[in-house]
């Protein structure tokens, strides 16, 4: 075949498989440590974090505002030290509660920041003081459990109702 | 009887310890030696012609069919839970990390590596690589190593065409046809694809697979037993020690690549 075919189909073909990677890199990823621009650290201590992961989401009123930078254990407290990244865009009051949430019954769990009404701001590498752990599932129904056997009273009696 | 017995058992296991020594010698040869496929950029050319342009249309339709069958039954799955806007996660996830790569990998290894493996055996078997030593040209510089690149190069290229097609096929399904919101197609898909993770993954796997699938077919051809015969076993053998080594492949790559983000 000609030699000045065989180049264009090739670089039809190239164009194409780079068209698709861009394609694959633009519409179907993302990266997530690109879209939130310059970041500040800050830290919080949690008794129980879950499953909470590196990366997952940090978000307030819904919206993301950063992301889960590492996870460590305290030896001397015995808790979880979170280190977030947070968007430099977003300044959070002092008293602002860090929880962590369950997006939907069996999704993913996030970190969210529910700001309080101090005038003064979180400054970079500070802590933030209010936390709230993960909602275990199992501690939930185990209270569920044992509160409905003390309502219940003795199993087999008849209902007053 | 007891001595032919170890005997029969022990030249398969010599032999095939034999062709791995020399394959790995054959692949330092290659690299040694492909300073005219890179700086002759010709040769090369006309092989990414032959592996990557002619594989184009089986990548393209196997990749859109791959991508409705994704489509119909992660639907057909994820309906069931309610959840059926995470359709694009599902296929998203799968094509990036697992099926693009491995599935294309499997095509090009019988659409492309069995043709180079041909090619070069029937080069042999016709000593038409004995020729061009004659003539002191290096038959692994000018037929060896452009196949080899050509195929290294294509490779990466037709697994992202894969993926994307596959993409859009289960796009064509999903949306279009079954209905999922198309703006929760794609906005989950976005959310939970991460560029580093899933798809440097997968382009990683891409290129792991054509260098193994190429050098696979370059040496089958080289190492082909000069006879008809010989020339059928060694296409053969292309194809199923290709499909092999890429599952395999993909298995160790997988456990280092993906194992939880905690």
């Amino acid at each position: 075949m000609n030699r000045s075919v065989i180049d264009l189909w090739v670089g039809v073909f190239v164009a194409i498989g780079i068209a698709s990677l861009m394609f694959l890199a633009l519409k179907v990823s993302n990266s997530a440590t690109a879209n939130l621009g310059d970041t500040y650290r800050l830290s919080a201590e949690f008794a129980n974090i879950g499953g909470l992961k590196i990366r997952a989401p940090v978000k307030s009123a819904g919206v993301v505002v950063g992301r889960v930078a590492d996870i460590r254990f305290d030896k001397d407290l015995y808790k979880a030290v979170v280190d977030i990244d947070v968007s430099k865009n977003f300044r959070f009051p002092k008293d602002t509660f860090a929880n962590i949430y369950t997006s939907g019954l069996l999704g993913e769990q996030y970190l969210g920041l529910e700001p309080g009404g101090d005038s003064e701001y979180i400054k970079p590498g500070e802590a933030i003081r209010h936390t709230q752990d993960a909602v275990v599932l199992e501690k939930l129904i185990s209270q569920f459990l044992f509160n409905k056997a003390a309502e219940g009273g003795v199993q087999g009696a008849p209902a007053g109702k | 009887m007891l001595a032919r017995f170890f005997r029969k058992l022990g030249a398969p296991v010599v032999t095939f310890i034999w062709r791995l020594g020399f394959a790995a010698r054959f692949l330092s040869a290659i690299l040694m030696n492909s300073g005219a496929s890179l700086f002759r950029f010709q040769l090369t050319m006309r092989e990414l012609y032959f592996s990557g342009v002619l594989s184009l249309l089986i990548i393209m339709v196997s990749g859109f069919f791959v991508g409705l069958v994704l489509g119909l039954q992660g639907y057909e799955t994820l309906q069931r839970y309610g959840s059926s806007e995470a359709l694009g996660i599902l296929v998203a996830l799968t094509l990036t990390r697992e099926l693009g790569p491995v599935v294309a990998a499997l095509l090009f290894a019988s659409r492309a590596g069995s043709a180079v493996t041909a090619e070069i055996g029937l080069m042999k078997t016709t000593e038409q690589l004995k020729a061009m030593d004659m003539m002191a040209v290096n038959p692994i510089a000018r037929v060896v190593a452009p196949r080899f690149w050509g195929g290294v190069l294509s490779m990466p290229l037709l697994a992202g065409l894969f993926t994307a097609m596959g993409i859009l096929g289960a796009w064509v399904i999903g949306v279009k046809i079954i209905g999922v919101d198309d703006g929760a197609f794609w906005s989950q898909m976005q959310a939970a694809v991460d560029f580093r993770y899933d798809l440097v993954n997968g382009f990683i796997k891409s290129v792991v697979f054509g260098v193994a699938v190429s050098l696979i077919a370059v040496f089958e051809g080289y190492d082909t037993e000069p006879t008809a015969e010989g020339l059928s076993r060694a296409i053969t053998r292309t194809v199923v020690v290709s499909a092999l080594a890429i599952l395999a492949l993909d298995f160790v790559l997988t456990s280092f690549m993906f194992r939880g983000k905690a």
